[in-house]
């Protein structure tokens, strides 16, 4: 049930995910922020199994940061969407991660980039991308809006109009949500809704 | 997710690479025999023949008989002869090489009666160029699963060119 899209755009990339956290039927707060930020110029949105999910982002966000203290360097988007993709294939064959996710960062000489991973360790560098039910409902909405010389505002635009098709559409749609933008500032919340 | 993502992949300059099946395993797959040939190149100083490669990858295909990778191989390229080199795998390595096509992916049916009505032997490039674009395309139209266009590489003994091509974007 877990909602996360993402947008890159010009020379950003703003990520969207739903904040409540839920356990079968029950929900245990509408405020939990699941975008967890890698470092300062990147994040990570993770959805899927309840275990999973948390244990791996703080396994790659400390093998990330381990990388940067010995070598004195930190890892650049794409090195850390590899190195998990490497991480989730070498797991796939024994005990697989069950977790979904998006990878949204800001680099000198790359600038903005948003990659796609799924549990099966497939990865793709994508513009516009989600995981969850509710991508399906954004999927060809932002096929649709999408060019590449978006700004921050059209981007939010987007995102909402996006939040409103799941919340019309989706049956266990999500009340709340938070959109966050990563870009060479950094990262920062954009809104909640 | 996309619809720009290319199936064939570079070993060396006269041997490219074609997987279908499960993207992970396509890219695992890849990563690890660019590892092999890279270590080969240290240690021989030269690239791999293509027929060596395709026996090598048959067999790391069936070392995973019990766990297979779920992707399917075609192996293109010229041996340092010229002659030209051509083989394909299912998913465990059973090699099979060819004179005149090799197919993998979805829709095979569609793609072997295009390639089987159109090869002729000792094509041109540009002849065998529009062949392989035909048969691509056509062979796409009818598939729900393959397309959202092509990508053809050409590998001739001096040169080789990649052509991207816009097929029905359904």
């Amino acid at each position: 049930m877990d909602f996360f899209v993402g947008i890159k755009g010009k020379d950003f990339v703003m990520v969207c995910s739903d904040t409540s956290a839920a356990h079968s039927i029950i929900s245990i707060k509408q405020d939990e922020d699941k975008i967890v930020p890698i470092d300062d110029h990147k994040v990570f949105c993770i959805a899927g199994e309840a275990g999973d999910r948390v244990n791996f982002s703080e396994y790659i966000i400390a093998n990330v940061k381990l990388y940067a203290l010995r070598n004195g360097t930190p890892l650049n988007t794409k090195s850390v969407a590899n190195y998990t993709r490497g991480e989730l294939a070498t797991a796939l064959r024994s005990s697989p991660y069950h977790c979904n996710l998006l990878l949204a960062g800001w680099d000198e000489q790359a600038g903005a980039s948003l990659y796609w991973m799924d549990y099966l360790a497939t990865l793709n560098k994508i513009n516009t991308g989600g995981t969850g039910y509710g991508s399906y409902f954004t999927l060809s909405l932002f096929d649709k809006m999408w060019h590449p010389n978006l700004t921050v505002d059209e981007a939010t635009a987007m995102m909402e109009a996006g939040i409103a098709e799941v919340k019309k559409r989706l049956v266990v749609a999500p009340p709340h949500y938070i959109i966050k933008v990563v870009d060479k500032d950094g990262i920062r919340v954009v809104k909640t809704v | 997710m996309t619809c720009d993502t290319p199936k064939v992949y570079k070993i060396h300059d006269k041997l490219y690479l074609g997987l279908s099946g499960l993207q992970t395993d396509a890219t695992t797959l890849y990563q690890r025999l660019q590892f092999r040939h890279n270590l080969y190149k240290l240690r021989e100083e030269r690239d791999m023949k293509p027929s060596t490669f395709g026996h090598m990858l048959s067999n790391a295909l069936y070392e995973r008989r019990f766990g297979p990778y779920f992707a399917a191989p075609v192996v293109a390229g010229l041996e340092p002869d010229g002659t030209p080199f051509l083989c394909g795998m299912d998913t465990i390595g059973a090699i099979e090489t060819a004179k005149d096509f090799m197919i993998t992916g979805t829709s095979p049916e569609s793609l072997y009666g295009m390639c089987e009505s159109m090869w002729r032997p000792d094509m041109e490039a540009e002849e065998l160029f529009e062949t392989v674009a035909q048969c691509l395309m056509s062979g796409c139209d009818r598939d729900a699963l393959a397309g959202w266009g092509a990508v053809v590489h050409v590998i001739t003994k001096d040169k080789v060119v990649s052509r991207t091509l816009k097929t029905r974007m359904d």
